[in-house]
C-alpha cells in the first residue's frame, strides 16, 4: 500500500510556535480555524482581528492578514474593515473577558446589526492572560484568584450566557456552542466554524461559534484533567447546542 | 476489512509534553520520551508500531506537532 499523509497541519497557519501553555485549547481552535480557511480557499482574502487576552498575538500564528484590536473592541474594528472592504472575509477571535465583559456592547450590537462577520468566542471561564481572575463566565463555586472561596451569586452575580443572549437577535445567521475536548467534538467544532464562515461568505448575517475551552494553568489542573473538568462541569452551565442555522447545507 | 496500517511523526522540538495525544490514542501507541527537548519538556513519542491512522492524536494536539501517515512505513533502523 502506498504511504500517504492522512493528517497534517493547515497552510493558513504561519508555522510559528504558539505561545500558549501546554495543553491549552487555544491551539486546537487556531488549527481548526486555519483548516476551515484552507478548505474554503479564502486565505488570500481573509483578515483576522485578534483580541487582548492570551491570544493577543494570534495574528502572528495565522498566515492571513490581521491586526489586534483594543480590549473588547474586535467587532468594532472588524465592522469597519468589512464595511470598507466587503469582498474580504473578516473574523474576530476573542476570549470571554474580551467578548463578554469589556466588549459586551460591541458584541451585542455587531450581532444585532447582522454584520457579515465571523466570531470565534473562546470561553475558558477565566481571564487567562492576567492570571486567572473571575470572568463573567466563571461558574458558581469556581475558585479563581479573585474568588478564592468560589464564585458566589450574592456577591459576584451569575455566569453570563452570551450565546443564549445573542440567540434572540435577528441579525445572527449562525450560532453554535461546541467543545473541543474529544476527537469527535473537535470534528463537530470544525463543522460549526465552517458554517459560521459561510454565514458571512454567503452574505446571510453574523456567525459566531462559542468554543468551551480549557485553561489548565489557571484552573490548576493537568491538560487531561482540565478537559475532563470542562466536560463534567462547564457543559452543565453552558450546554453545547446549535442555536441558529440560517446557512443551510 | 483489512486493518488500516499507519504511523505518525511527532515534531519533538515543537511538542510541549501536554499528553493530550497520548490520552486520545485509542490503541495506546504514543508515550512520553525520557529525553528533554530544548524547551525542557518530555516530548511525546510514537512507540513504533500499532498505529491505525485514525487521526485522533493529530486532532487533539494543540501545538500542531503530529503528522499522520496511512500505509506501512519503510523499515528504518532508527525509531523516529
Ligand atoms: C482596556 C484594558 N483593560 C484591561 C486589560 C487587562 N486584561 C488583559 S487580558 C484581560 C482578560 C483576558 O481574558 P479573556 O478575554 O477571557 O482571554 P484569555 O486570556 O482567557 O484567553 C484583561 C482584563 C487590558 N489589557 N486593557
Ligand atoms: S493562561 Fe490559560 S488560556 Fe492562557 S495560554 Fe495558558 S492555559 Fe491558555
Ligand atoms: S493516528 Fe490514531 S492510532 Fe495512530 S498514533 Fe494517532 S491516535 Fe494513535
Ligand atoms: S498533543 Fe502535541 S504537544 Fe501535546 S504531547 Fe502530544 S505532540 Fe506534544
Amino acid at each position: 500500500m502506498e504511504v500517504r499523509v492522512a493528517f497534517s497541519g493547515p497552510k493558513s497557519l504561519s508555522g510559528k510556535e504558539f505561545t500558549y501553555c501546554p495543553g491549552c485549547h487555544h491551539g486546537i481552535i487556531h488549527r481548526l480555524v486555519a483548516e476551515v480557511i484552507d478548505e474554503l480557499g479564502i486565505q488570500e482574502k481573509t483578515i483576522m482581528v485578534a483580541p487582548v487576552g492570551c491570544s493577543v498575538f494570534a495574528y502572528e500564528f495565522f498566515d492571513v492578514d490581521g491586526t489586534v484590536a483594543p480590549h473588547g473592541r474586535a467587532l468594532a474594528v472588524a465592522t469597519g474593515m468589512k464595511r470598507a472592504l466587503p469582498d474580504r472575509v473578516v473574523f474576530t477571535y476573542q476570549g470571554d473577558g474580551d467578548l463578554a465583559a469589556i466588549g459586551t456592547a460591541e458584541t451585542v450590537h455587531a450581532a444585532n446589526r447582522g454584520e457579515k462577520l465571523t466570531t470565534i468566542f473562546v470561553n475558558n471561564a477565566v481571564y487567562g492572560m492576567t492570571g486567572g481572575q473571575m470572568a463573567p463566565t466563571t461558574l458558581l463555586g469556581q475558585k479563581t484568584t479573585t474568588t478564592p472561596y468560589g464564585r458566589r451569586a450574592e456577591n459576584d452575580g451569575y455566569p453570563i450566557h452570551m450565546s443564549e443572549i445573542l440567540s434572540t437577535m435577528r441579525g445572527v445567521a449562525y450560532l453554535e456552542r461546541v467543545t473541543v475536548s474529544t476527537p469527535q467534538d473537535i470534528r463537530n467544532a470544525k463543522k460549526a466554524i465552517k458554517k459560521a464562515f459561510l454565514a458571512q461568505i454567503k452574505n446571510i448575517g453574523f456567525g459566531l461559534v462559542e468554543v468551551l475551552s480549557t485553561c489548565p494553568t489557571n484552573w490548576g489542573m493537568t491538560p487531561v484533567e482540565a478537559q475532563q473538568w470542562l466536560l463534567e462541569n462547564m457543559t452543565k452551565e453552558f450546554p453545547p447546542k446549535l442555536f441558529i442555522d440560517r446557512v443551510g447545507d | 476489512m483489512a486493518k488500516v496500517e499507519g504511523y505518525i511523526e511527532i515534531d519533538a522540538e515543537r511538542c510541549k509534553g501536554c499528553g493530550l495525544c497520548i490520552n486520545a490514542c485509542p490503541v495506546n501507541v504514543i508515550e512520553f520520551s525520557e529525553d528533554f527537548n530544548s524547551k525542557g519538556y518530555h516530548p511525546a513519542r510514537y512507540k513504533g508500531e500499532g498505529c491505525i491512522a485514525c487521526g485522533f492524536c493529530y486532532l487533539s494536539c494543540p501545538d500542531v506537532c503530529i503528522t499522520v501517515f496511512r500505509g506501512a512505513r519503510k523499515k528504518s533502523p532508527v525509531n523516529v
